[in-house]
């Protein structure tokens, strides 16, 4: 395999990107890092710029406002990027789908590669999620 | 800081217009996820309103069991503050420690209600699911290693002189301040404002049990943090004395039917970890609410930064902001520092946070102690 | 003080202001006033007897655009409901925010949902509508 696919394979950093949620999926996200679960020692960790990253997980349900904002980071990450959309609102914007500020679901907006549903995902969802990815 | 500015808008889902094209039953699945951290405590008040309106009395088990998933909540969304506070302040072992001890909490909602942070407990007149008598003893159990580790944590976190000298005189907010802009919740009671609607309007169990109001009096970030660790000690208290009431009350006797919603409108409110959730519901005598008006204890206590944060240093930002509990779900989540002047940024939120965790070290230092 | 006590010190103090009193239970209560009385209902029930402001509601009906503001006097658990009713074309009603801090943001979101116009108020800019929905446009109002 190609060196970009094969140093893809290893510890990955990720960039969370929460739009109109109910913050939900946040904390299960942030769930992930505590004892538990413990996904670093997959090697992945949190980081606080989309240009450090190789994976952006979006959730929430986007609003107008958001979209432009949504747009932007993903046009500032050095791709290739895997773009994970987390929840049911992330998926398919869920029950805030017909409010009257909803911009589309993630996938109308940037290319999504993982879907991972649930209100909200247990962090095993996620993590599986995750791992499945790694072994595409 | 001379200044803070409130950018919003970002979070907005026209949840109140969603609520009229959904029936009653369904309005509860919907107020649920207005916060996912205060999840409960919507239902509950949007219950209030309604059974304010249809002129119903619950069941006593029904009442129990709202205020331990009440109490539940209150204890796991002080865990999740406590982890947080504990990492703007530099001490990433009690974020680690808090969220892990949250997770048995979480493990007793699974066992109850079937999901980990929105549960679909409550429905007009009482709720959906028993805790049956058999459930108990292994309830109890959790809550016996859930009340040892926080007494830990407790400890850990009130005696720490360098705690003390980052949260004490951070943040304050005079009795004067909270009054004037209507603050509720542990931001209220840690400046010597008892509200608290558990007893002020009782409602669900809170009168059929012993529990008491925690205040403090400094209104700085450390009277908070302390009014929220005791109140956790407090609501397994509660907890307790709740399951102990089930044993005694029929199973099964979960709910009261309720057939028409006559015309009219409630005002139902809920003690929520972070305040006074406050829903107004307006009805028709139809199936579907004219309006609903929802209102979290976010939107009232985020109006004292400009107070509170005014005239501290850029590296108590983010502890003061946090002191608060801000519900970013209910509210808002941009924090920047900009130049007063010319209007232009210059240090973004993780930037913040950084410096908040240089300033724990350099005091760390002055006191010569080990990292 | 009970909340008949309360009830008639309200009505001694606003008299002709008030439209209807409808005293629900014990905890909660109903005053209906002229929106040219506002201020003065404001500052007897928040300076003058202590209440606290919990929020305001706005609604449309079909008599026109109503607004409750609704007040908490903890102590007893009474909840009482400042109604003002107001005409659909062109509602407007004197500000409480220059006076009241706590009153600020909830009249500038009504603004944005209904148009109602909050006169005399220190900063009616736009909280939550920039970017989601078009000045001029209010998505709860129907027309």
């Amino acid at each position: 395999m190609g060196i970009k696919t094969h140093s893809f394979k290893k510890s990955l950093w990720l960039f969370h990107f929460g739009g109109a949620s109910c913050n939900n999926c946040d904390i299960e996200i942030l769930d992930c890092l505590t004892p538990r679960y413990d996904v670093e020692r997959f090697g992945m960790k949190l980081v606080g710029s989309i240009r450090h990253a190789d994976v952006l997980l979006v959730n929430g349900s986007i609003n107008k406002k958001d979209k432009p904002r949504l747009e932007e980071i993903y046009n500032q990450a050095p791709k290739p990027i895997v773009v994970v959309a987390i929840g049911a609102c992330g998926c398919t914007g869920g029950i805030f789908a017909e409010g009257n500020t909803f911009a589309g679901p993630v996938d109308k907006i940037i290319p999504v590669d993982v879907y991972i549903p649930g209100c909200p995902p247990k962090p095993e969802a996620i993590l599986a999620g995750i791992v499945k990815l790694l072994n595409k | 800081m001379k200044d803070v500015q409130w950018v919003t808008g970002y979070n907005h889902r026209g949840i109140e217009k969603l609520c009229e094209s959904k029936t009653f039953d369904q309005v509860f699945f919907l107020v649920e996820r207005v916060c996912g951290i205060c999840s409960t405590s919507h239902p509950f008040a949007f219950a209030n309103a309604m059974e304010e309106i249809c002129n119903v009395e619950l069941t006593n088990r029904a009442k129990y069991i709202r205020s331990i998933i009440g109490e539940l909540e209150r204890i796991h969304s002080h865990l999740l503050w406590v982890g947080l506070a504990g990492h703007f302040l530099g001490y990433n072992t009690v974020f680690m420690w808090a969220w892990k001890y949250r997770e048995p909490v979480l493990d007793l909602f699974e066992m109850i209600t079937g999901n980990r942070n929105s549960y679909a407990m409550f429905k007009i007149g009482g709720v959906r699911r028993d805790i049956e008598n058999s459930m108990i003893p292994s309830m109890k159990k959790v809550l016996d290693i859930v009340k040892k580790k926080t007494d830990l944590l407790i400890g850990a976190v009130m005696d720490d002189p360098v705690i003390h000298a980052r949260t004490k005189g951070v943040g304050i907010l005079t009795k004067e301040d909270i009054i004037q802009y209507g603050a509720l919740g542990p931001t209220a009671r840690a400046s010597g404002v008892p509200i608290d609607v558990r007893r002020d309007d009782p409602y669900a169990a809170y009168p059929l049990v012993n529990w008491k109001v925690i205040t403090a009096e400094g209104g700085d970030v450390f009277a908070k943090t302390e009014v929220r660790l005791l109140e956790i000690n407090e609501s397994i208290s509660i907890i307790e004395q709740c399951l102990e009431g089930l044993t005694k009350e029929k199973e099964g006797e979960i709910e009261v039917k309720v057939k028409e919603i006559p015309e009219g409108f409630g005002t139902g409110h809920a003690e929520a970890p972070r305040g006074e959730v406050f829903h107004f519901v307006k009805t028709d005598g139809s199936n579907y609410p004219k309006r609903h008006k929802i209102r979290a204890p976010s939107y009232m206590n985020i109006g004292t930064f400009k107070k509170s944060c005014i005239g501290q240093t850029i590296s108590d930002a983010t502890i003061a902001l946090a002191a608060v509990d801000p519900c970013y779900c209910c509210t808002e989540r941009m924090a920047y520092v900009y130049n007063y002047s010319t209007g232009e940024k210059i240090l973004n939120g993780s930037e913040l946070i950084k410096l908040g965790q240089q300033k724990t070290d350099e005091i760390r230092k002055q006191l010569k102690m080990d990292k | 003080m009970t909340t008949e006590a309360i009830i008639n010190k309200v009505r001694d103090n606003l008299k002709d202001d008030i439209v209807e009193i409808n005293i629900k239970s014990n905890v909660r209560a109903l005053v209906s006033i002229k929106p040219e009385a506002v201020q003065k209902a404001y500052d007897l029930l928040f300076s003058e007897m202590g209440f606290r402001f919990i929020i305001a509601s706005a609604l449309q009906s079909k008599e026109g655009i109503e607004i409750y503001y609704h007040f908490s006097k903890d102590i007893i658990g009474l909840i009482l409901n400042l109604h003002v009713l107001l005409p659909k074309d062109n509602p407007q009603i004197e500000s409480l925010a220059d006076k009241y801090v706590a009153a600020n943001w909830i009249e500038r979101e009504m603004h944005e949902l209904y148009g109602i116009k909050f006169l005399n108020h220190p900063n009616l800019e736009k909280l939550i509508s920039d970017g989601n929905w078009a000045e001029g446009v209010y998505p709860y109002k129907e027309e």
